[in-house]
């Protein structure tokens, strides 16, 4: 496969995981300032700014609705929703014939969907239809790449890039979770405590898998041991890695098993410390440490697959 | 009898505004019959409600929509994106018509292939007198570099689209030909794909000779190309990329051929082979379909500001190692001016006269033809001889007294730059606008393969003007298409029943 096709795919599916993440993180918001008062709510959105990696060109101004639209539909704004689409179908339209047709129509018919969308309507009220029509959107599409795509070589690059951002995200959620509730949380959280951790898990689109696991008996710790390192959601931590680290393998495998030592022990490093973790050990040497290790790592497998697999040198390819 | 039935088909208010006059109509004969080839068709639009034909429209244009069937206008910021409008009436040819058309083009090509080959050899012809070097040589396509080179099975031009228009008598001609990169090939092959699923029933009482061969076709031709020793040949797309006019062109064809679409930075040159980057190093390519003009494709050959193309591809290229398709150095056969001469280049190099005609040309560096041209520039249509898309034109019968000042003068300062044909009344068919049909005028692109052997593949694209009156029919110039169905031989279509 050629190098810069593997780097759109694995864009594209970047930017669409992001644009969901985003969707899915403004839906929770709105649904939960309906029961809480204004200075709670404004100290929600400005989590929300700091989850999103502070991006600038996005302010808080007073109004949600106004930083909702902003964060959905604003072109000036590289974090938005709006701007997540337009890039992935860029990408997208630069490998054409590299992904299925219907890949291409659903991603397309998304990008439509919402450069059409009435913007009016937008500015009255929180974006809930807007915010379905992508998620939805972002749904069909990954359910044309299982369906539609040849599981080859691309299809392991879209996997890459849609759990490496996943991962990222979930990392970053819990990073400012943990820092603003973590020391004064209460064992079985009330009121609008219980509120803020449900919303968490609803970010993460993990409300329900979580009552599967634990019934709705919700505490903070349960829920970091389930977001960090249950193993069959696929919006967990752990789960993401695992699949990063089985992409790679197949990667690899494409290339006739030339493998990479840096690749190799970075991710299964990554991958040990996420099977083998232990929550308390986690709690001992502090959330938000692991949690940034944990990224740190991911930047590092991101880096290496660049070095490895796209940015190299014709020189060193022509020598090896 | 029938006339009484037809005639009521052009009183309905469908057709009122139907504009039926001297220019050749596809479906109506002069006195507003029906073509018998075209009943089945009038028989059918006509038992659909205006409520159903919209629908089908709109489903159409969805369709096209959300596969990005898209083309790029130049020069504009928003909407740069917009779909290529495609009209629902099949415009149908016969397949004794079409079997003309096809003899014709064969011809044509071979003998322009010939005429490719001698000029960068020996050059006989020029020899002979029969063209004048001045006109090879003073061409901006001609490419000294490629002198004495040799190309795969002597062949040139591997993929042609050649613009036909039919006169007033029902003849078809050649306007131009299309030797570099030619384009709208992919707009043949879905508009067809939309047309059968909009109407299937239809489409199969007509028995319409398939067209969906095209990309497999292209790759045989390519594969044949490839290099001596090269027997499993690594064949890609060369495209200048996204921004390009026609890059969901590049894209589908790739895609249909199943071959690697490539930009420039995906290749590599190195001791005169060539590779592209992939996720597991550098990999050998033995033919290069490019859509990248000749000025764009080396920096270091050609135009050395590209950054579209490869540094030495073309020393790669010289040296035997890669196959580009087509060769360098064919516009100077599709220039304009040259265009004039082809009648003489096929009797020159087959002996025969051509089979499909062409326009009379006036060439402007002839002082008796200029002052001709110059004293008539109102009623005759000026054409540049290196543009393309509908560009550097002058149409004289609607041209105000400004723009002719203006190519006058044009013409004085560079007479080798200018041809000028007389204005030709273009054939007309009926195109569904705002809900009712209007005829337009259209010409035919049929698109030529040519390898180890010539493919035309049936029918072609229909271009269509638009805009009411105009005779411009590129894409860029607010020109749609239509799908072209060539029927089956007679004999062919009662086996099928």
């Amino acid at each position: 496969m050629l190098s810069r096709v593997a780097d759109s795919l694995y864009w594209m599916s970047r930017y669409l995981e992001r644009a969901n993440y985003t969707s899915r993180l403004i839906d929770v918001n709105f649904n939960l300032m309906l029961d809480e008062s204004a200075p709670s709510s404004v100290n929600r959105w400005h989590r929300v700014i700091r989850v999103l990696g502070s991006p600038k060109n996005l302010h808080w101004k007073g109004d949600p609705y106004g930083f909702a639209h902003c964060l959905s539909l604003d072109t000036a704004c590289p974090s938005s929703i709006i701007s997540c689409i337009t890039s992935a179908r860029e990408n997208a339209r630069q490998v054409r014939e590299e992904i299925s047709s219907d890949q291409w129509e659903r991603l397309n018919m998304l990008y439509h969907q919402i450069t059409q969308a009435n913007l009016r309507e937008m500015q009255q009220g929180p974006p809930t239809e807007f915010l379905q029509a992508v998620m939805e959107g972002v749904q069909l599409f990954q359910g044309a790449s299982e369906t539609t795509m040849l599981h080859g070589e691309g299809w392991h690059f879209i996997r890459i890039g849609r759990f490496l951002e996943r991962a990222l995200g979930v990392a970053a959620l819990l990073d400012v979770y943990t820092a603003e509730f973590w020391d004064t949380a209460a064992k079985h959280p009330e009121g609008h405590e219980y509120l803020e951790w449900i919303g968490l898990l609803r970010s993460c689109a993990a409300f329900e898998a979580y009552c599967k696991v634990y019934t709705a008996d919700i505490t903070p710790e349960r829920i970091l041991e389930f977001l960090l390192l249950q193993q069959e959601f696929p919006h967990t931590v752990r789960f993401c890695i695992e699949s990063v680290r089985d992409a790679l393998e197949m990667v690899q495998e494409h290339r006739g098993n030339r493998r990479s030592a840096p690749l190799d022990r970075v991710s299964g490093r990554l991958k040990a410390m996420l099977c083998y973790a232990d929550l308390n050990e986690v709690l001992e040497t502090g959330v938000g440490a692991f949690l940034r290790e944990i990224i740190r790592h991911c930047l590092e497998i991101q880096q290496l697959i660049y070095r490895l697999f796209i940015d190299y040198s014709v020189e060193s390819a022509l020598a090896g | 009898m029938i006339s009484a039935g037809h005639a009521t088909i052009l009183a309905t208010p469908a057709f009122k505004n139907y504009q039926l006059d001297s220019a050749y109509d596809e479906m109506f004969t002069p006195a507003g019959v029906t073509r018998p080839h075209y009943e089945a068709l009038v028989t059918y639009l006509n038992q659909l409600s205006p409520e159903e034909v919209k629908r089908r429209k709109h489903s159409a244009d969805i369709s096209f929509l959300n596969q990005g069937i898209t083309f790029t206008v130049y020069g504009r910021k928003e909407g740069t994106e917009r779909i290529f409008p495609n009209d629902l009436v099949p415009r149908i040819l016969l397949a004794e018509e079409w079997r003309k058309i096809e003899l014709g083009l064969e011809q044509r090509i071979i003998a322009l292939n010939h005429f490719l080959h001698d000029i960068y050899h020996e050059g006989r012809i020029l020899n002979d007198g029969v063209v004048p070097r001045e006109v090879v040589y003073s061409c901006r396509q001609f490419r000294r570099q490629m002198m004495g080179i040799q190309v795969p099975r002597n062949i040139y031009i591997t993929v042609i689209g050649s613009d036909l228009i039919r006169l007033q008598n029902g003849e078809f001609v050649v306007l131009e030909d299309n030797l570099r990169v030619p384009s709208g090939v992919s707009y043949m092959l879905t508009s067809r794909m939309v047309m059968k699923r909009i109407f299937p029933q239809l489409y199969q009482q007509y028995g319409v000779q398939p067209i969906e061969h095209y990309p497999r076709v292209l790759l045989s031709t390519l594969r044949s190309l490839a290099p001596e020793g090269r027997p499993e040949p690594t064949i890609v797309l060369l495209t200048p990329g996204v921004y390009n006019s026609a890059y969901f062109e590049h894209a589908y064809l790739a895609r249909q051929m199943g071959i690697e679409l490539v930009e420039g930075r995906d290749l590599a040159v190195h001791d005169n082979v060539v590779y592209m980057r992939t996720t597991s190093g550098l990999q050998r390519i033995d033919v290069i379909y490019r859509r990248i003009d000749d000025d764009f494709i080396d920096p270091l050959a050609f135009r050395a500001d590209s950054i579209l193309g490869v540094p030495g591809l073309f020393n790669a290229y010289r040296a035997g190692n890669v196959t580009l398709a087509n060769a360098i150095g064919t516009g100077v056969a599709d220039d304009k001016a040259m265009y004039a001469y082809v009648p003489k280049i096929i009797k020159y190099y087959l002996g025969s006269d051509p089979i499909i005609n062409n326009v009379d040309t006036y060439l402007l560096t002839n002082d008796a033809q200029r002052q001709h041209v110059l004293a008539n520039l109102n009623k005759l249509v000026v054409k540049a001889v290196g543009e393309s898309g509908g560009y550097g034109m002058l149409i004289g019968p609607h041209s105000t007294a400004e723009e002719r000042e203006e190519f006058a003068r044009r013409i004085q300062a560079d007479p080798r730059n200018y041809i000028a044909q007389e204005t030709l009344l273009f054939s007309r068919a009926p195109c569904l606008l705002d809900d009712e049909f209007q005829s337009r005028h259209v010409d035919l692109r049929p698109y030529i393969l040519y390898g180890d052997r010539v493919t035309v593949v049936p029918g072609g694209l229909t271009r269509v003007a638009l805009r009411k009156g105009s005779i411009v029919v590129n894409s860029s110039q607010g020109g749609g298409s239509k799908d072209t169905w060539v029927l089956n031989e007679p004999d062919v279509k009662q086996e099928n029943n």
